[in-house]
C-alpha cells in the first residue's frame, strides 16, 4: 500500500514536472511568470479528448492537441512578450493571466463546463510488479517526461540555440547586440514552453481520464509550487519540485485527507519561500527575477 | 429600482471596495494575489459575529475588517522579507491556505458554506463603498501616499530620501487586507451565504486585473477599473462563456494598446489644471517603473 503511493506519487509528480518545466522556462528566459500555461495544459488535455471523442486515432489526437497548443503558445508570445517587453513588469503576467481566461471560456464555449471521460486507450494494460499496479500510460508519461526534460537540459548546454537561449537569460540588450535574432529563440522557447504544458495535459488525460476546461488551474497552481520548491529556473529543481509536490500531495490525503491537500501543498510554498526562497537547487538568475 | 439594477449596483460597490483593497499594496509596488483569502477572513469572520453575537452588521463587518488587518499584520513581516515574483506567490500561497484552512473548519460550515442571518442593504453597501474610495483618495492626499508612490517609483531612492520603507510596506499590505476584508463582510451580508469556493485564486487575479486596467498610477484608476470591467460585460449577458472570452480578449488588447492603464496621473493633471501641462505625457512613462 505504502509502496503503491509512492508510485501514484511519482506519476503525479511527473505531470507537475513538466507544467513546472515549461514556466520555469518562461521565467528563467524570460524573467515572465506566463500564467498562461495551465491553459496550455488544458488545451492538451482538452483537445485530445476531443478528437479521441471524435474517432480520431490516439497518435493523431496528440498530434493535433501539441500542434493546437504550439500555435496557442505563438498567439500568447505576440501578445505577451514581444509586444510588451519594454512596458511595466506587471504587463506580460496580467495579459498572460487573461490568456488563461479566454483560454479557458473558450473551452467552455466549445465544449461546456461538464467533466468528460476521455476514452481508456489502454484498456487494462496494467502491469503488476512485486504486487504494485503500474498503468502503462503511466509508465510511458515518466519515461517521456524524464527523457524530454533530459533533451531540454542538453539542448540549452550543448547547441548553438541553447547558448543564444542563456545569452538572452543573462541579458537581452547583449543578446541582441551579439546578433542574437531574438525573437526568433523566444518564438521558439514559447513553442517548447506550450508543448511541454500540453503534453503534460495529454499524460493527465489519459491517466486520470478525466478533462474538463478549469483542469489547468489546479495543476497549473501545483506546478508553480513545484517550481519555487524545486529552484526557479533550474529545469532539474522542476523534477526534483514535481515529485515533492506529487509526495506532499499524495501522503496528504493518505493521512489527513483530500481537504487537507491545499494546506500541506500550499504550506510547503510558504515555508519555502521563507526559508529558502531560491528553492533547493538555485537556478540560473534567481537574483534578477523581480517579476 | 429594478431588481436586476440593484443586484448590479451591489455587484460593482463590492468589486470597487475589493479593487481598492488590491489598489494600496500595488501602490506601495506589491502584487498581491492573495486578496480572496483576506475577502474571506472578513466574510467569515463578521457572518461568525452576527450569527452568534447578534452584532449589529456594520460593527460585525468592521470587526471582521480589523481580524482580517490582524491577520496580514502577522503575516506581513515574513511576507514582505520577499520581493517582485516571490511576494507575489507568497501572497497567493497565503491565499489558498486561508481558503483550505476554511474549508477544514466545521464550525463555520467547512465544505458545505455557511449561512449569514445578518443582512445589510443597498444603502449601506454603496455607503461604504463610497466612504472606501473617500478615504483612500484623502490618505493618497497625505504624506503616507507621496512616500507611498515614492516607494513604488523606486524603494532604493524612497529609502535614501528617509523613507521608512518596510513600514510603509507592511501598512499598505495591511490597510489593503483590511479593506478586502470589508468587501468580504458587505458581501457575507448582503447574499446571505458564503462558501471558501467562492473566495479562490480567481477572484484574486480578478480583482488584481480591475485596478491595473483602471491604472495604479491615480486613486481613481481602481474605481474607473472596478467600474467598466463590471458593468461591460452586463452588456453582454446573452451568453455567460462568451462574455468571459469578450473580457480576457479586452483585457490583453488593453495592455497592448494602453499598458499604463485607463487612467493617468497626466491626464488627471491636465482634467484639473488652469493651464495645459507640458509634460504630461512624461509623466505616463512612470509605468515603466512600476515593480
Amino acid at each position: 500500500m505504502f509502496a503503491q503511493q509512492i508510485v501514484n506519487a511519482v506519476m503525479l509528480g511527473s505531470v507537475y514536472a513538466m507544467v513546472a518545466v515549461a514556466l520555469t522556462l518562461s521565467i528563467g528566459v524570460l524573467n515572465f511568470l506566463n500564467f498562461s500555461i495551465p491553459g496550455l495544459f488544458m488545451i492538451g488535455g482538452m483537445m485530445v479528448w476531443a478528437l479521441a471523442h471524435a474517432g480520431v486515432p490516439l497518435p493523431l489526437a496528440m498530434a493535433g492537441a501539441l500542434a493546437l497548443a504550439a500555435a496557442a503558445s505563438l498567439v500568447v508570445e505576440r501578445f505577451t512578450w514581444r509586444w510588451m517587453r519594454t512596458a511595466s513588469p506587471f504587463v506580460p503576467l496580467v495579459s498572460s493571466m487573461a490568456f488563461l481566461l479566454l483560454f479557458e471560456h473558450l473551452a467552455i464555449a466549445y465544449w461546456g463546463s461538464d467533466m468528460r471521460v476521455m476514452p481508456d486507450a489502454f484498456a487494462s494494460a496494467n502491469w503488476r510488479f512485486a504486487g504494485l499496479v503500474i498503468g502503462v500510460p503511466q509508465l510511458v508519461g515518466l519515461v517521456c517526461s524524464v527523457g524530454l526534460i533530459g533533451a531540454l537540459s542538453l539542448l540549452l548546454k550543448r547547441t548553438r540555440f541553447g547558448r543564444a537561449l542563456r545569452t538572452i537569460a543573462e541579458d537581452s540588450e547583449t543578446a541582441l547586440m551579439l546578433g542574437v535574432d531574438i525573437n526568433r529563440v523566444v518564438a521558439v522557447v514559447f513553442v517548447v514552453a506550450g508543448l511541454f504544458a500540453a503534453f503534460a495535459g495529454i499524460l493527465f488525460a489519459l491517466n486520470y481520464r478525466q478533462v474538463h476546461p478549469f483542469m489547468g488551474e489546479a495543476v497549473g497552481l501545483k506546478a508553480i509550487s513545484a517550481m519555487i520548491v524545486g529552484g526557479m529556473g533550474n529545469i532539474w529543481g522542476s523534477i526534483v519540485g514535481g515529485l515533492i509536490i506529487g509526495l506532499t500531495e499524495v501522503f496528504a490525503i493518505l493521512y489527513f485527507g483530500a481537504d487537507f491537500v491545499d494546506i500541506a501543498v500550499f504550506g510547503l510554498l510558504l515555508f519555502i519561500l521563507f526559508v529558502r526562497p531560491a528553492g533547493l537547487l538555485p537556478g540560473m538568475q534567481t537574483a534578477r527575477a523581480g517579476i | 429600482m429594478s431588481g436586476y439594477l440593484q443586484a448590479v449596483l451591489v455587484l460593482l460597490a463590492i468589486n470597487v471596495v475589493f479593487a481598492y483593497g488590491a489598489y494600496l499594496p500595488l501602490a506601495a509596488g506589491q502584487l498581491n494575489i492573495g486578496l480572496a483569502g483576506f475577502a474571506a477572513i472578513g466574510a467569515y469572520t463578521s457572518a461568525y459575529l452576527s450569527n452568534q453575537f447578534a452584532l449589529h452588521p456594520l460593527i460585525a463587518i468592521l470587526l471582521g475588517a480589523i481580524l482580517s488587518g490582524l491577520v496580514a499584520l502577522a503575516v506581513a513581516v515574513p511576507v514582505l522579507r520577499t520581493r517582485g515574483i516571490y511576494l507575489a506567490l507568497a501572497t497567493f500561497a497565503l491565499g489558498q491556505i486561508i481558503r483550505a484552512a476554511i474549508l477544514n473548519l466545521e464550525f463555520i460550515g467547512g465544505a458545505a458554506g455557511y449561512p449569514v442571518t445578518g443582512f445589510v442593504g443597498l444603502p449601506m453597501v454603496l455607503g461604504l463603498a463610497f466612504a472606501v474610495v473617500v478615504i483612500v483618495s484623502l490618505l493618497f492626499g497625505t504624506r503616507f501616499g507621496i512616500a507611498v508612490r515614492a516607494v513604488q517609483d523606486d524603494e532604493r531612492v524612497a529609502d535614501l530620501m528617509g523613507v521608512e520603507v518596510r513600514g510603509f510596506q507592511i501598512a499598505a499590505f495591511t490597510l489593503g487586507a483590511m479593506i478586502a476584508g470589508i468587501g468580504g463582510g458587505l458581501y457575507a451580508h448582503q447574499f446571505g451565504y458564503i462558501e471558501a469556493q467562492y473566495f479562490n485564486v480567481g477572484l484574486s487575479i480578478t480583482i488584481v486585473l480591475y485596478v491595473i486596467l483602471g491604472g495604479i498610477q491615480t486613486t481613481m484608476g481602481p474605481l474607473i477599473g472596478a467600474t467598466v470591467f463590471t458593468l461591460l460585460p452586463e452588456l453582454l449577458r446573452e451568453s455567460a462563456s462568451w462574455r468571459y472570452v469578450a473580457f480576457a480578449a479586452g483585457v490583453i488588447v488593453l495592455m497592448a494598446m494602453r499598458p499604463q492603464g485607463l487612467l493617468t496621473r497626466g491626464q488627471l493633471r491636465q482634467l484639473f489644471a488652469w493651464r495645459h501641462v507640458h509634460g504630461s505625457t512624461h509623466d505616463d512613462g512612470l509605468a515603466g517603473h512600476v515593480a
